[in-house]
């Protein structure tokens, strides 16, 4: 988890053009939106085109969005998640 | 009634330079467009993270932008909706629209697909410096002082504007060329570093608005 969690950090910095954001500038539990990083919608949908490209998984439920992208933590959660559901199937 | 209308500073983006008021303030011979951008960034001090999402016509238009407003521009002297952005280009947001043509391709970019209209970097200008005044953005084959002259003259005339940045942000491929006016009706000539070599080269007129294009350019 840990891994992955530092992979999403470097990957999310690239997809989203954040140049003046390093890795460990950002917690583990930080909120991504708003008040934490103060991501914007657009962001959210290369979140999403993020998961689909590096992890090919497609976030089935738009409503599922708020809650996985909260944090870095919830998206490597996700990730791993639907990563051992795939592998059970 | 026509009123006396001012060239109040000019700023602009050639190959390799960058000018204010008609002077070179920077100059990258060696750095290739992106690598231009952001050494102009850097090179005058700005923090503004959204510049790192912007498009290349974007980043070009907002960082003239910021040249030409820094010690020209007193935030607060007008309302918001008194400060206008009418902006000219050739190439509309081509650079953009094919980079984003080619994401389809694969997954295609959200990021890039917002800035798939020329028009976006007005917004982005507005948003940094919280203008809300008319905005347009206008398509010719060649840079128009004409057009440019009378249609913010019309705006500032009409009292719809008291001020307006107004210009043109040509940019495609390695291919760049801006050139931005700060324009208003008012001219505290006494404040202003300009008026000592006289105020006929500060007139809002085409011949003048040509004269700092053609300088720029080179």
């Amino acid at each position: 988890m840990d891994k992955l969690i530092q992979d999403l950090k470097v990957q999310i910095i690239a997809q989203l053009n954040l140049q003046e954001v390093k890795p460990e500038d950002i917690g583990d539990d930080q909120p991504l939106f708003v008040e934490g990083l103060g991501l914007d919608s657009i962001d959210a949908l290369e979140l999403i085109v993020l998961l689909q490209q590096q992890y090919k998984i497609k976030l089935s439920n738009a409503e599922d969005g708020p809650k996985v992208f909260r944090s870095v933590k919830t998206i490597a959660e996700y990730i791993t998640d639907h990563q051992a559901q795939n592998s059970q199937q | 009634m026509p009123v006396a209308i001012y060239i109040t500073a000019s700023a602009g983006i050639s190959k390799a330079r960058v000018f204010k008021n008609e002077k070179s303030v920077f100059e990258n011979k060696t750095a290739d467009l992106p690598d231009f951008l952001l050494a102009i960034y850097h090179h005058f001090g700005l923090k503004y993270p959204k510049f790192h999402k912007m498009d290349y016509l974007s980043k070009a238009g907002w960082l003239a932008s910021e040249v030409l407003l820094k010690d020209s521009y007193e935030a607060g002297k007008y309302k918001p909706e008194e400060v206008g952005v009418v902006l000219t280009n050739a190439s509309s947001s081509l650079d953009t629209d094919l980079k984003y043509f080619e994401s389809t391709k694969d997954i295609a970019s959200p990021a890039l697909f917002v800035y798939t209209l020329p028009n976006i970097v007005i917004g982005e200008i507005c948003i940094r410096n919280g203008l809300k005044g008319e905005s347009a953005f206008f398509i010719f084959e060649t840079f128009d002082p004409d057009f440019i002259e009378n249609y913010v003259s019309n705006l500032i005339n009409n009292n719809i504007l008291q001020a307006c940045i107004c210009g043109w942000v040509e940019l495609i491929g390695e291919e760049w060329l801006i050139v931005l006016f700060l324009v208003e009706k008012n001219l505290n000539k006494a404040d202003h570093p300009l008026a000592a070599i006289g105020t006929e080269s500060m007139v809002f007129k085409k011949e003048n608005l040509n004269k700092i294009y053609h300088l720029i350019n080179g």
